[in-house]
């Protein structure tokens, strides 16, 4: 810290690559499993807590495959592996979700079982997912991701701008923002303007009616939950090129995930995503350290001693619990009017 | 033989019956009406009707073929149309897209249709972009007609199709109703507006406890003096 000045591209500079970068990535993260949460819900009618743990299960088998990929040279320069490997991994998903549904939840669907039901057999579909994750790979934290790390790194940013402080701009992040917009607006024109996005959209709206209109709810559900397998597996992927890979972190996802669909209102593709991002900011904007940011914004006499941190790292999942408490105590329809959680 | 004729009808929930021997049938171009008080079993001849619910003795036919056996799917794809009592809308989505559900399990150009539906309620048209929540009850009402229109179904059947709205939208739903009759199709409805749902009826039926009480033409049971007396308050 050699100026004394103010110095506001500095600092902007910095929480751009410790703040806003990482929340934006995270929040794409998070973005995805919510879309996957929601779709679940508007379907079929439960909270599906196997969320975070089968982002584990498509992360796995992405590492599975991408490492055989890697033992056989099968590789392309710069690009993570990983990603090569997401279309296999995403038949095995697919195959995996639509067992798990044979096995369990049709039952609960066609004796017309209430949501709690769907959503204490999600619980059990978690700890199964879980522990397969965990059997395979086992429950150690592992790094996966190949390839180019950096779009452009601190050094090269510093070098290209001069500035004191740099901005590190990694493949994964820059990954993660572009598949999440890809896949969002894949997402909504799906809904939108696809006859089998609409039946989706109609199924969801009123069950008896669609029946009477001749929606096979057979197939509405096995679209579902091919659309799952595909955020599902994607998101858990770009999560674990960013963060590592590691079981117990993904099972935890679900909390922040929950939190994001309810705070934009559950059933609400566009309240999962506006939530998400909520989420994310409000976790890395409370947990991040403001000292050095205060110390380029400040006049030496008033630089702060401390770290500056209103909440430690540790306590990251309480944000979302807090989020989740505060909206379902003063708006538990959530932002944007999304259903409340009622039995028919 | 009717165009749409249930026979002998004998249907229950669970261990309770419902139906005994209940007949009721339509003509095309007919618009035939089921009263009677709560509990008579007007809703379960419709369900029974539609494959909703199965009888345990009876018969259903259609255009002279029996499709008791049929699923309810299959009897709509034959030509039967249903308008539940309430959530006979998809309220999310917009007016048009309504209708294009209403088509979804046919396989040629549906656009024709759903001219149609806008050619007989012209308001749909305008409204076509709008989200059917935000529809007044007679709008709405509208569009779950055409959307049940859309199979280009020769039999209708509606349940209740005024329960809870207003006079004056209910005038304006029954003059639907009188459109889509004089469209051709054969209509059914139950209702429990007797007096007024009698006066448009070609053809009338009073159930009570699952039996056919009275049968008659609109008119005639509104000019019986036991009908006046029990079911139309004097």
């Amino acid at each position: 810290m050699t100026s004394e000045s103010i110095d506001i591209i500095n600092a902007f500079a910095l929480l751009t690559n410790f703040v806003i970068l990482p929340a934006l990535s995270y929040g794409s993260q998070l973005a995805l499993g919510a879309l996957a949460v929601t779709l679940v819900y508007s379907i079929l009618r439960f909270s599906n807590f196997a969320q975070g743990d089968s982002m584990a299960f498509g992360t796995m088998l992405v590492i599975l495959i991408s490492s055989y990929m890697i033992s056989r040279g099968w590789t392309i320069t710069g690009i993570p592996t990983a990603l090569l490997a997401i279309p296999l991994a995403l038949i095995g998903m697919s195959i995996y979700l639509l067992t798990m549904d044979r096995l369990v939840y049709r039952h609960y669907r066609r004796i017309k079982a209430k949501s709690i039901v769907g959503i204490s057999a999600s619980i059990g579909v978690m700890f199964v997912t879980g522990g397969i994750v965990r059997f395979v790979l086992g429950a150690s934290a592992q790094r996966f991701g190949d390839g180019e790390r950096f779009i452009f790194s601190v050094r090269e940013f510093k070098a290209f701008t001069g500035l004191e402080q740099g901005i590190a701009f990694k493949t994964s992040q820059f990954l993660t923002i572009t598949l999440a917009i890809l896949l969002v607006a894949f997402l909504f024109y799906f809904l939108q303007k696809t006859k089998t996005g609409k039946a989706m959209r109609a199924y969801s709206d009123n069950k008896e009616l669609a029946l009477l209109s001749g929606i096979d709810p057979d197939k509405v559900v096995q679209i579902t939950w091919l659309l799952v397998a595909l955020f599902t597996t994607i998101a858990g992927t770009l999560y674990g090129l960013d963060k590592g890979f590691a079981p117990q972190q993904y099972h935890l996802l679900l909390l922040p995930i929950f939190a994001s669909v309810i705070v934009g209102g559950i059933g609400s593709p566009i309240g999962a995503i506006a939530g998400a991002f909520l989420v994310a900011f409000s976790e890395i904007l409370l947990t991040y350290a403001y000292k050095k940011f205060l110390i380029y914004l400040l006049p030496l006499s008033m630089h702060p001693t401390s770290l500056v941190q209103l909440i430690g790292t540790e306590y990251k999942y309480a944000i979302s619990f807090v989020i989740l408490v505060i909206v379902l105590l003063i708006k538990p329809t959530g932002l944007f009017k999304g259903k409340v959680i009622v039995d028919e | 033989m009717a165009y749409l004729e249930g026979k002998n009808l004998v249907a229950s929930y669970g261990v309770v019956p419902i139906l005994h021997e209940c007949s009721v049938e339509v003509e095309k171009g007919e618009l035939a009406v089921i009263v009677g008080p709560n509990g008579a079993g007007k809703s379960t001849v419709m369900r029974v009707l539609l494959g909703m619910l199965e009888a345990t003795s009876g018969s259903v036919k259609f255009d002279g073929k029996d499709i008791s056996t049929l699923t309810t799917q299959e009897r709509i794809n034959h030509g039967l149309a249903f308008v539940p009592q309430t959530k006979n809308v998809f309220p999310s989505m917009t007016v048009e897209e309504n209708l294009q559900m209403g088509g979804f399990i046919r396989k040629d150009d549906i656009s024709k249709t759903i001219d149609e539906v806008y050619e007989l309620f012209p308001i749909l048209h305008e409204k076509r972009k709008q989200l059917a929540e935000q529809l007044s009850g007679g709008q709405r009402q509208q569009v779950a007609f055409g959307r049940a229109m859309m199979t280009r179904p020769s039999v209708m059947l509606l349940d209740e199709p005024t329960a809870g709205v207003s006079p004056i939208v209910m005038d304006e739903i029954f003059s639907n109703i009188l459109d889509v009759r004089n469209a051709g199709m054969a209509v059914l409805m139950v209702e429990q507006n007797a007096q007024q749902a009698l006066n448009i009826a070609d053809k009338g039926y009073v159930l009570v406890s699952g039996r056919n009480e009275h049968t008659g033409t609109g008119k005639e049971l509104i000019n019986n003096p036991e009908v006046r007396k029990k079911f139309l308050g004097g």
